[in-house]
């Protein structure tokens, strides 16, 4: 399924799990796969670790920490996600140094192999992307998400809308991930995105970690990301399907 | 086409530099891009960063004839003494630029990262100077091991928060500086300490370091042969280059951190051994592995412990404009206990670098060589004399 028919063709709130390949094993990915598949989330969000986050809290880096330490590489990744059966939609997200390491043309056509439907790299910006990588991300047909966060003026967000080709993520407040400050203060920037009526759809992430988050993201936006809360949920566990299923059962549950 | 040193529009020196920053720092970067040079070439600008350079910082700082050490090497040597400047290292001068700079934009709190503590310390006085809240970021490793400046920043009133992911050090005490921003971006300056970071970080600090080669223009009337600096991420080194970049005839040396050989995995040698790659928001060359993760370097300074370097650098690098080599923790800490009983002076580890090189250049008797003396070695004292 393309990001577009997602979108499209949904009936609820979309529900998108962030979660950190190599972690905490090193060969957990096709396992939370199934998981995250078989529990009915949406789409999800792997995360290539990369030593320095910049835009991650504590929780993340450290799972980023882990699975480096466990022997993760982008080559791994993608060897595991050959291997992985799941239909679910799939964004690749990291930070620019692994790509660019690894090659932009040769990641970009290993995307496509893997059924990737889109990248994120939130320290890309919009400028350096359309001048110099473009043009390969969409010769591959893989689809680039920016950010837009409360300090993002209109026309900025405006101007992303239209760089935009599958969905735009909005940044709940102006923080690193993980911070579990609650969603009441992003309303008013919330209302005025909706107001804005923008051509793509608006996913929330950033600091979701509950259902009342995930219900209040989806009365805004078409759905939420949620990352730290679910690496938390993960970290020690001893049955991953198990644990999963729960996680996901908490946030929306199913009758 | 003339070879250009300097940054081009975009923010880029050649394809190093750039701004590779999260969405989240957008407006920041962005208000900085914009407004730096017009706030910081102002006439009431200059005017004021000029007197503090002067009255505060005791500006210009003096270019010494060191005789028995010219005696020692058969040739003409001085050392630009960057380390009189108040605080004890050139620091100072990019931390008061960058305060004024903030004030201006109306910002009520600041932050620093720091390695050896001369950064910390330097923005400390400054935020004391004009009444404004600092915050520094310092690696626990480094917390450690620089004892003396941790109590300076304290005295002068500044928080200081230990860092202890990663490395602990100077890269991680940066990242954490870079996340604080992210989560304050309205009140929040953050004064980088030296020329890294987003555009226009690299080219701003630049300006503000290169008052130490306008002064040395001014202090020997002819050129010199070389001039000689140790590079951490390279500010200070980009201060005593900058007003002879276009100056063929000078032949500048940037010295960095072997730590324990570039043939150990102990090293912070960036430019003999790194590829190009984005750290800390800007392309430049890095330490990394082959799949992009950096690596955590390793020197017995504080201050060069740093797995990349100023874009500008890795641009002079490539053009070859600027020669790079490396020195080892035992070369450097050779050179300083030798510049203390052969001219009274005692450097800092990070300048004891830049006089390492003197033992393994080839020098001529008609050469002049500075050696741009970044700081003095007062934090380093219980390193240096921990085996006499
Ligand atoms: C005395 C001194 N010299 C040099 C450096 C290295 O920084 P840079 O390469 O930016 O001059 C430091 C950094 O802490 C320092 O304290």
């Amino acid at each position: 399924m393309t990001l577009q028919e997602l979108f499209n063709n949904k009936k609820e709130a979309l529900l998108n799990i962030y979660f950190t390949a190599g972690f905490p094993k090193l060969n957990s990915m096709p396992q939370i796969l199934s998981a995250l598949e078989e529990a009915g989330v949406d789409m999800v969000e792997i995360g290539m670790p990369y030593s320095d986050p910049l835009s991650d809290g504590p929780t993340i880096q450290e799972s980023s920490a882990i699975a480096i330490k466990n022997g993760i590489t982008t080559d791994l990744i993608f060897q595991q996600l050959e291997k992985s059966t799941s239909k679910i939609p799939k964004i690749m997200m990291g930070y620019f140094n692994a790509v660019f390491q690894y090659g932009i043309e040769k990641f970009c056509e290993k995307c496509k192999k893997a059924g990737i439907a889109g990248v994120i790299l939130p320290d890309l910006p919009i400028n350096i992307y359309q001048e110099k990588y473009q043009a390969i991300f969409e010769q591959y047909g893989l689809s680039i998400i920016f950010l837009v966060t409360p300090e993002t003026s209109e026309e900025r967000i405006r101007y992303i809308d239209k760089c935009s080709t599958s969905f735009i993520y909005a940044v709940s407040s102006s923080s690193t991930t993980g911070k579990e400050t609650g969603m009441q203060a992003a309303k008013e920037y919330l209302n005025q995105l909706k107001k804005m009526n923008l051509n793509k759809p608006l996913m929330l992430g950033f600091n979701i970690s509950k259902k009342e988050d995930f219900d209040f993201a989806a009365t805004y936006t078409s759905g939420g990301i949620i990352g730290s809360a679910f690496i938390k949920h993960i970290k020690n566990s001893q049955n991953l399907p198990q644990d999963i299923k729960s996680f996901v059962q908490s946030i929306r549950p199913k009758n | 086409m003339k070879q250009t040193y300097q940054v081009n529009k975009n923010g880029f020196y050649g394809e190093y530099g750039g701004a590779f920053i999260p969405e989240m720092l957008y407006p920041n970067i962005k208000e900085l891009q914009e407004s730096y040079i017009a706030i910081t070439a102002s006439q009431e600008f200059q005017k004021e960063l000029k007197q503090l350079l002067h009255d505060y910082v005791g500006r210009p700082t003096p270019l010494y004839f060191a005789k028995r050490l010219s005696e020692h090497y058969g040739a003409a040597i001085y050392l630009k003494r960057e380390d009189l400047c108040h605080t004890g290292a050139h620091k100072i001068n990019n931390a008061l630029g960058q305060i004024l700079l903030a004030k201006k934009l109306n910002k009520t709190r600041i932050i620093a990262e720091t390695g050896a503590g001369q950064h910390g310390v330097a923005t400390a006085t400054a935020c004391a100077l004009m009444g404004m809240q600092c915050f520094v970021y310092m690696g626990a490793k480094d917390i450690k091991r620089q004892a003396p400046n941790v109590a300076r920043m304290k005295m002068l009133g500044a928080e200081i928060i230990p860092v202890n992911s990663g490395s602990k050090t100077l890269k991680d005490a940066t990242n954490e500086a870079i996340r604080d921003w992210i989560n304050n971006p309205k009140n929040t300056h953050y004064i980088i300490g030296s020329v890294v970071g987003p555009h226009p970080y690299p080219d701003m600090v630049a300006r503000f370091q290169s008052v130490i080669s306008e002064e040395i223009k001014k202090q020997l009337n002819e050129n010199p042969t070389h001039i000689i600096a140790c590079i951490g991420g390279g500010s200070n080194a980009i201060g005593a280059f900058y007003h002879y970049l276009y100056n063929e005839n000078v032949q500048l040396i940037g010295v960095e951190a072997a730590g324990k050989g570039i043939d150990t995995t102990d090293t912070a040698a960036t430019l003999a051994l790194g590829k190009q790659g984005v750290l800390h928001a800007c392309m430049t060359t890095l330490l990394q592995t082959a799949d992009g993760q950096v690596v955590e370097p390793y020197s017995i300074s504080a201050g060069l412990d740093y797995p990349g370097i100023g874009p500008q650098h890795a641009h002079l690098h490539k053009t070859e404009r600027v020669k790079y080599d490396n020195v080892t923790d035992k070369e450097a800490l050779d050179a300083a206990h030798f510049l203390s009983k052969t001219e009274g002076i005692i450097p800092a580890l990070e300048s004891a670098h830049a006089l390492a090189y003197l033992d393994k250049m080839q020098i001529e008797p008609t050469d002049k060589i500075i050696i741009n003396l970044s700081g003095r070695g007062d934090k380093d004292l219980e390193t240096l004399t921990k085996n006499l």
